[in-house]
């Protein structure tokens, strides 16, 4: 009996079966992981779905086997994902590092709690924005999607695996635990409604493919084992045919276009929710759960006749600075609310090259902030 | 904050289904009955026995917060829940409570209390554990803020094959026996508008 692997309809499921159904959807049949609330239940529904569609689900002994071993599916041939929280997270980050370096497709799903360290296991946290951004030691370029709803938990992890395969390299869904435990309709649609990206895959002979050998677009096509290219993957400074050559020349070129072929194709990357930008004196920048307390009162201020936008941040890394740059020649100030002690208002502050004022609301973690916290801040700075 | 949005609290320790049944009503409304849903929960690290709470949020427009402030239902399963989650009430809120499991005799007016011996219908039904279901059908008649249909269906869809029988006596026993209480209590409030 075969189970379709896109079960289209409508279901009442929280967000991290979503994003389970989700990276069916876009062809995942590899999934390797470690459980730990409140990423548990994606691990949870993987192990159900994936043998239904000749997928391979591994509990490994811990995360850092868990995200070599994505990667490893990966140049299998596979379209492969893990998931985590905070203390997982960490632990994968030398083989992050490896799948950046090695420019392997895939996905990690990052369903924040609060930390540092175990931290609160079972309560909300958003501050492994710039653990994401910069977790792994070298330079490199990452791509980070923020949902906000389990709906977008499906959506965003099947973009994930698109972005994936057409850059070439892991990406994360950086899932909060209120959005990954928050159950809401979640429509999937039918088959030909899901747009995929498939692998770019070598066209030359194997004697002239260099695999390491990017076009225009710098991302080079990928031969995975058994498709009889010879390939060398390794995590040390490599020229175009992957071998070896530690030298600051090839180190150069290579670094620049692990980090070019994200920072070139930011607009491309980029999406972003906007309420009320055109005419707003205050902006409230959000992402994740906190963007839903944001909305709220937003649309609680505009019903009023407040001039005050939101811009959420759906794609948060590569991020949107010239739209900060842009909105802050117009803005007194942007309010930046998120569930730790200051990460991503340091970007908006960065990007508004002191134009606006940034405001940020800090929280902890363990609890969200209400509408009328963003509110009260945004008040202060309407006339 | 233009929809009128309907907030519902279920509160217990961790063991007694809580955070089934306030799934169960969220899908009831989300699927069977075409209104917005937000289901969330809150628990410790415990496996069992900690305090625990479901929060469910209903309404006709889009729900942006999902958190319950001030609950127009809230439901009561243990002591423990009750002084950690029993604390805000919306003004004309309903308090339903397992009355073998909390004590509480009276609430602010012009709130109302509704009792039922949900895990004593339970244990005599021959299983303790579909209190939760008992309490879900006393929601159900008591509160109307789904209907029994929209609410079988939810149940149906969301609980083990082969459990349907007892399941649904559960269900009924809470379900009749709020019908009972609304009448006693000379409930005069027409359906929740939604």
């Amino acid at each position: 009996m075969s189970t379709p692997g896109i079960l289209t309809g409508e279901f009442f499921i929280n967000g991290d079966e979503a994003s389970a159904e989700g990276a069916i959807a876009a062809g995942c049949r590899f999934f390797a992981g470690y459980p730990i609330t409140p990423a548990t239940e994606i691990a949870e529904r993987m192990a159900k779905r994936l043998p239904q569609v000749q997928g391979l689900c591994l509990q490994m002994e811990d995360e850092i086997a868990s995200m070599a071993a994505i990667l490893g599916a990966s140049w299998g041939g596979a379209k492969a994902m893990t998931a985590t929280s905070g203390p997982g997270f960490s632990l994968m980050m030398e083989n992050i590092g490896l799948g950046m370096m090695t420019e392997t497709p895939c996905v990690v799903v990052n369903i924040m709690r609060a930390g540092p360290s175990t931290g609160l296991p079972t309560l909300v946290g958003q501050a492994d924005v710039m653990q994401a951004r910069w977790g792994s030691h070298g330079d490199y370029g990452v791509i980070a999607l923020a949902p906000s709803s389990p709906q977008e938990m499906f959506d965003l992890t099947i973009t994930a695996f698109n972005l994936s395969e057409t850059y070439r390299l892991p990406v994360f869904v950086l899932g909060d635990e209120v959005v990954g435990h928050m159950s809401e309709k979640v429509i999937i649609p039918p088959p030909d409604r899901i747009p995929l990206v498939t692998r770019k895959r070598p066209q030359p002979s194997p004697e002239c493919y260099l695999p390491f050998q990017a076009g225009d677009d710098l991302v080079p096509t990928m031969a995975c084992a058994g498709d009889g290219y010879h390939v060398h993957v390794t995590g040390l400074t490599h020229d175009e045919q992957g071998y070896p050559v530690i030298t600051a020349p090839v180190h150069e070129r290579l670094i620049r276009r692990l980090v070019d072929k994200i920072r070139l194709n930011a607009a491309a990357i980029i999406r972003t929710e906007d309420v009320g930008l055109e005419e707003a004196q205050v902006v409230v920048v959000a992402y994740g759960c906190t963007a839903r307390a944001a909305r709220e009162a937003v649309d609680h201020l505009r019903a009023r006749g407040q001039k005050v936008g939101l811009l959420r941040l759906i794609t948060i890394w590569p991020f949107p600075e010239e739209r900060i740059r842009r909105l802050a020649e117009q803005v007194r100030a942007f309010i930046v609310p998120e569930i730790n002690y200051g990460q991503m208002v340091y970007e908006v502050e960065r990007s508004a090259q002191g134009r606006a004022e940034t405001v940020l609301l800090p929280l902890m973690g363990g609890a969200i902030h209400t509408p009328q916290e963003i509110v009260e801040a945004a008040e202060e700075y309407l006339s | 904050m233009a929809d009128q949005k309907t907030e519902i609290r279920l509160a217990g320790f961790g063991g007694q289904g809580i955070v089934l049944a306030g799934h169960i009503l969220g899908k009831a409304a989300a699927l069977f009955e075409n209104l917005n849903a937000v289901f969330t929960q809150s628990y410790g690290p415990e496996a069992r026995g900690g305090a625990c709470s479901a929060d469910v949020v209903l309404s006709r427009g889009t729900i942006h917060y999902p958190r319950v402030a001030s609950p127009q239902v809230l439901v009561l399963m243990s002591e423990e829940a009750k002084n950690t989650y029993g604390g805000h009430l919306a003004d004309r809120a309903q308090v339903l409570i397992d009355e073998d499991l909390v004590q509480l005799e009276t609430v602010p007016a012009p709130c109302s209390l509704y009792k039922i011996p949900a895990t004593r219908f339970a244990e005599k039904l021959g299983r303790k554990i579909v209190a939760n279901i008992v309490m879900l059908g006393f929601i159900t008649a008591v509160t109307r803020v789904v209907s029994y249909e929209a609410m079988k269906q939810a149940l149906f869809d969301s609980i083990p094959r082969g459990t349907e029988e007892l399941n649904l006596k559960a269900f009924e026993k809470g379900y009749e026996y709020g019908l009972g209480q609304r009448s006693e209590n000379g409930d005069q409030r027409s359906e929740k508008n939604l």
